[in-house]
């Protein structure tokens, strides 16, 4: 399965330019941007690691685009994203969030359901790669 | 208004004081010299008066009906100071374009308030005078909350920012879909909607506001088999999804029942109608805070009295209370879909639930400058009528922080409602990285949207069956105002 999270998960993968324009975007906006990576994309897990910090001084596409390239070479089955963050005051977080890289395969997620007194069910949500191997060994 | 006598209060304290009945602009409520304090509620009304009242004396009555007058004088008024305690209008002018009409604007001292109470603020502003017998009509335009009061309010329990980071959703409007028919469907069938929704690529599904728990679906019923589809939607898509659980109902205690039973299921979200009343929503607004909720608020009710332009409450007033009592979702319209709204009113509205600071903005309706006090900021929700053939208008009109909803422009795709749901979400995306890219998505979104359909079947089947559907007809809440000449 496709995992869908990030703006433009439902496109078909972006291309390098197609990443440059959004990057341009946003520098042109004044957000900083971040790399991020994760073997672990389970839906409530907030801290994929960063690949660098946020890069508050770049402000060049083609300088973002060359830690872009870094990342997915150091880590090419791993999920990459892209995050802006915007510090105006009253949003102070996250503004766009795309993911840019991901495994040649995708194994997915099981909902495993905890039966419990009336009909009420307690779900968690399991993601099949994270169980069958350790970090850094899943895709 | 210069061209009228400026009726002049009565100082001398026996005269005023004396039993009988005087002018309310004699009494003390009319003062065209006075200059709102810094701690002042303003209110500006749109007032009708009946043929001969002048403008002035009914806006005096406005005044002393909504704070300490009643139709005669009254000695207990000189145990009181009440100087402080009578409203004062100061400005009126007569409405551009309407004869008859005339804007009034009045002042309130912030001791006239209960703290953290829209209820006394309802009570005190709209209790009395819109039956007012010299009136013929009266609509509240717009209010003016000063910080002070502001702070006494906690405001949205989870806001636009923290809906986003619990959400991990970014950079785009969210996507949602009311569940249909709104009637009739048993709680099996119904989660089956809310499943295929959500896995097509929604973010949200939504109770409409009249589900409740009627004998063809009792509340439990929907709430475990709306739970067991969001959580295999998620699972099936990676994402955080939810739908919104209508926990309105005829008392307090039921309805916190069904909140906790939501929680226990571990939904995300409950929606509450507006019908339930200011101190309902404020107490589920706490509810919420305490439980890492998002509410949702549904206006069902409010077109009874939103919509005549001279008549009621505007909405903007009324987004602005929401935001005091706080919810986290707004149903403040589409302009472009099958509901009442012009889209500059429009506009004002969402702006009322997102600014940090509020401008005045008379294109928009807005009177008034608001400084919201750092108070979480709601995220306005455009549903009725609306398509995936629509989306550059949308986003145009819009930006990123909305849910836009597609209830039958998801539930009614020729090829199901997952694909309904998946060319809807396409549609948003491919628009949204045109925009970021630089293109001019208000005269290019068609070319956008068809070049997307190209891959993206589903939406080409949208964009064949409702790609030509608009509704265009006159609105009936505009805003009145003369555009200042530019100086030259």
């Amino acid at each position: 399965m496709r995992i869908t999270q990030g703006t433009f998960s439902f496109l078909p993968d972006l291309s390098d330019e197609q990443i440059g324009k959004q990057v341009e975007y946003c520098l042109d906006k004044g957000w900083a941007i971040g790399i991020e990576y994760t073997d672990d994309p389970h839906p409530r897990n907030t801290y994929w690691d960063m690949f660098g910090m946020p890069m508050f001084d770049v402000r060049d596409a083609a300088g973002i685009m060359l830690e872009v390239t870094a990342c997915r070479k150091t880590f090419p089955q791993h999920y990459i994203r892209v995050t802006a963050f915007d510090s105006t005051h009253g949003t102070e977080s996250v503004v766009l969030s795309f993911i840019i890289n991901r495994p040649a395969k995708e194994p997915g997620f099981r909902l495993i359901r905890s039966e419990e007194p009336g009909r009420t069910i307690r779900y968690s949500i399991e993601s099949y790669a994270v169980q069958a191997h350790a970090e850094g060994e899943r895709y | 208004m210069g061209n009228m006598d400026q009726p002049q209060q009565i100082t001398d304290a026996k005269k005023r004081y004396s039993a009988g009945v005087l002018k309310y602009a004699q009494m003390g409520y009319w003062d065209g010299d006075y200059v709102p304090k810094a701690t002042d509620i303003l209110a500006l009304f749109r007032i009708t008066p009946q043929e001969g009242v002048d403008p002035i004396e009914a806006a005096a009555a406005v005044a002393g009906e909504s704070s300490t007058a009643t139709w005669t004088v009254v000695w207990t008024d000189r145990l009181t100071a009440c100087d402080m305690y009578r409203a004062k209008a100061y400005r009126v002018d007569p409405v551009p374009g309407i004869p008859g009409q005339y804007f009034c604007y009045v002042a309130y001292d912030l001791s006239l308030f209960e703290e953290g109470s829209i209820a006394n603020v309802t009570a005190s502003i709209i209790g009395n005078v819109f039956s007012f017998k010299p009136l013929k009509a009266a609509r509240l335009e717009d209010m003016q909350f000063p910080v002070a009061y502001v702070k006494t309010f906690a405001g949205p329990p989870t806001g636009i920012v923290v809906e986003r980071e619990r959400l991990d959703k970014f950079g785009r409007p969210l996507l949602g879909a009311t569940t249909k028919p709104k009637l009739g469907l048993s709680g099996r069938n119904y989660g089956r909607v809310v499943y295929e929704g959500l896995k097509g690529g929604l973010d949200f599904m939504k109770d409409d506001e009249n589900i409740n728990s009627q004998p063809f679906m009792h509340w439990r019923d929907r709430f475990l088999f709306v739970m067991d589809a969001v959580n295999k939607a998620s699972a099936a898509t990676g994402e955080v999804k939810g739908s919104y659980l209508n926990v309105t109902a005829g008392t307090m205690e039921e309805m916190y029942k069904r909140a906790q039973f939501a929680k226990e299921l571990g939904s995300i979200i409950i929606m509450i109608d507006l019908v339930v009343g200011w101190t309902a929503i404020q107490s589920m607004s706490n509810w919420c805070r305490q439980n890492d909720m998002i509410l949702h608020m549904h206006r069902a009710g409010h077109g009874t009295y939103t919509r005549q332009k001279n008549h009621g409450v505007s909405f903007r007033v009324i987004a602005k209370w929401l935001r005091l009592a706080g919810v986290d979702h707004l149903h403040a319209g589409t302009a472009v879909g099958k509901l009442e709204g012009d889209p500059m009113t429009v506009q004002g509205y969402y702006n009322v639930c997102r600014d940090t600071h509020t401008k005045v903005d008379l294109q928009r309706g807005i009177f008034f400058e608001q400084d919201w006090g750092a108070l979480r900021k709601v995220m306005p929700v455009a549903s009725g009528g609306i398509h995936a053939g629509q989306m550059h208008q949308l986003i145009d009109l819009f930006g990123d922080d909305v849910v836009l909803q597609f209830g039958g422009g998801t539930i009614g795709h020729p090829q199901g409602i997952q694909a309904g749901a998946t060319a809807n979400r396409v549609a948003l995306e491919a628009m949204v990285l045109a925009r970021n890219e630089g293109r001019d998505i208000k005269n290019e979104g068609p070319q956008i949207l068809r070049d997307a359909a190209k891959w993206c079947s589903p939406l080409q089947g949208a964009l064949d069956t409702w790609g030509d559907i608009t509704f265009n007809y006159t609105s009936t809440d505009t805003s009145d105002f003369v555009t200042t000449p530019s100086v030259s």
